[in-house]
């Protein structure tokens, strides 16, 4: 069956409308159907993850602007996503976004996942600083037992590598001391 | 062309073993999400951020080739819309890679179980794609790729939301680990809500394969993680694969009932199903997923044994529209489709009569 409209191409999309009883039946080629817009045809559902996500962001919904008396508009440097945007699309733009948007990240962040730290892998060279913030803690805890049990040798070596690290730490221009 | 070597009807590592609790558990799944510095995510980038990412990546997978050897690198657009869609369809690449090709590619792995998408949600998505019950594995996989990667990509990252990936409900671990369950006993013995909804209460997302919305067909179904920040990769991993057992161990109990209380009945439905396989002459994929899924559980239950137990994981990706376009060499319309799909399922269950 050729399509009612262009009749050219093979018809796909059958829809039937009833209207005051009247029942009326269209034969489309789905370029049609899609022009005539009745119809929804691509396989990803109309209404996404990122419809609820931005009511999960608009739960808190007066702006920061209104909060603090003047006009502030959150924008990204880097990417130039604005945070309205960021609320309507549920999608970050880039990775400074996070960074941009940090102060009303943690809310969400609870919302999605009820957590607001990563606990899980640190990467070798992009968590370089993190790991070694890590093994410090380690360290100091190590550090602490040895000095219970009073083997003060050993500790004034572990005390030594410890500040080391430190040492190491600071130069590696850490960008995290805030956490 | 080229570049489309690779991209065929062979059985990718997920379709061609049945793996542990193969029975049961189709396939486990796991990716990563990655992205890299500065660059804006592949929605907002342009052209040439998307080139450039394109370039490093693929520079970085020089490590990857050494390790692992076959990697084969496919730009979407330099395959035929029929070749991108048979990938889709094996489950190697995602719907979404595919609705921009021009700037998006994937790295594959010669036995198809690895599987690198560049330029979709996120610049990377790493994911392994093993047979049966083997989530731990997958991870493993994904993790060495991943390692290999990060080696010369600057990956987004951050000590309090961890890898920043575009969409919130990735950050983190950007990990999703997934299982693909067939569940035909409890469909039949109607418990199977029962158990679905348990699982969404331990905040595990459960939805049914190839089926429209929520429908499951082919007793399909797909368990995966929500939350991916918050928690390490081996708990996620740990927390389903304990959920999946579980799952595993309700369906062996339903098919063991199946069989002590209604043998006959059982028998009667899976030969039923494996008679119209065989012998019709049209097959839509719903009916085809349906009789697919009996003919398995007949097999599973040792009531058919003429067609090994991978029948159902090859033929549910071989029946779909583009692997059959792809078999027969020219475009099929509606009852052509149908009419290939009822002539390659019976080829397949009766090989010794039609195969090459």
């Amino acid at each position: 069956m050729l399509c009612n409209e262009c009749k050219k191409r093979q018809a796909k999309v059958h829809l039937t409308y009833i209207i005051d009883h009247e029942q009326t039946v269209q034969h489309l080629c789905e370029q049609c159907a899609r022009e005539k817009g009745d119809f929804q045809f691509d396989s990803q559902p109309p209404f996404s993850i990122h419809n609820l996500l931005t009511g999960l962001m608009n739960l808190d919904a007066q702006p920061a602007a209104q909060v603090m008396g003047h006009a502030v508009k959150m924008q990204c440097e880097n990417c130039g996503l604005t945070y309205a945007q960021f609320a309507q699309i549920g999608r970050f733009g880039c990775s400074s976004c996070y960074q941009t948007f940090a102060d009303r990240l943690a809310p969400l962040m609870r919302r999605i996942h009820g957590s607001t730290q990563h606990v899980g892998k640190v990467p070798a060279r992009a968590g370089g600083s993190i790991k070694l913030q890590r093994s410090i803690e380690e360290m100091r805890e190590y550090l602490q037992s040895l000095v219970e049990l009073e083997e003060f040798e050993q500790a004034a070596q572990v005390r030594d590598k410890i500040r080391e690290l430190e040492a190491c730490a600071q130069n590696g221009g850490d960008d995290h001391e805030e956490r | 062309m080229k570049s489309a070597e690779g991209v065929g009807l062979q059985s990718s590592k997920w379709m061609s073993g049945l793996g542990p609790d193969g029975e049961i558990v189709m396939s486990s799944r796991v990716r990563l999400a990655r992205n890299i510095q500065q660059f804006p995510v592949p929605f907002l980038a342009a052209d040439s951020q998307l080139s450039r990412v394109t370039e490093q990546v693929l520079a970085a997978s020089c490590l990857l080739r050494e390790q692992m050897g076959d990697l084969n690198f496919l730009r979407m657009d330099h395959l035929e819309p029929l070749q991108r869609q048979v990938l889709v369809e094996k489950h190697l690449i995602s719907p979404l890679l595919i609705k921009e090709p021009h700037n998006s590619a994937v790295l594959l792995r010669g036995d198809e179980a690895i599987s690198i998408m560049v330029n979709e949600e996120d610049h990377l998505r790493i994911q392994c794609l093993l047979p049966g019950l083997q989530l731990e594995m997958a991870l493993e996989e994904a993790n060495c790729c991943d390692d290999l990667l990060e080696a010369s990509l600057d990956y987004a990252y951050d000590g309090q939301w961890g890898f920043l990936t575009t969409c919130p409900t990735n950050a983190g671990t950007g990990l999703r680990a997934s299982v693909m369950v067939h569940l035909p006993a409890l469909v039949l013995t109607k418990q199977i809500n029962r158990v679905l909804s348990a699982i969404a209460q331990v905040g595990l997302a459960v939805r049914g394969m190839y089926g429209e919305g929520s429908e499951v067909a082919g007793n399909l179904v797909q368990i995966s993680n929500q939350i991916t920040l918050g928690q390490s990769e081996d708990e996620i991993v740990k927390n389903l694969s304990g959920v999946t057992r579980q799952v595993v161990e309700q369906e062996a109990q339903a098919r063991q009932i199946l069989l002590n209380e209604s043998r006959d009945r059982i028998c009667d439905r899976v030969n039923r199903a494996f008679g119209i396989l065989k012998h019709s002459w049209l097959m839509s994929s719903q009916e085809a997923m349906q009789l697919l899924s009996d003919v398995r559980l007949g097999v599973d239950l040792g009531l058919i044994r003429e067609v090994p137990g991978t029948i159902l994981k090859e033929l549910m990706v071989l029946l779909r529209p583009a692997c059959l376009q792809l078999e027969a060499g020219h475009a099929l319309e509606g009852m052509e489709r149908e009419r290939e799909r009822a002539r390659l399922i019976s080829s397949r269950l009766m090989p010794q009569e039609d195969a090459e």
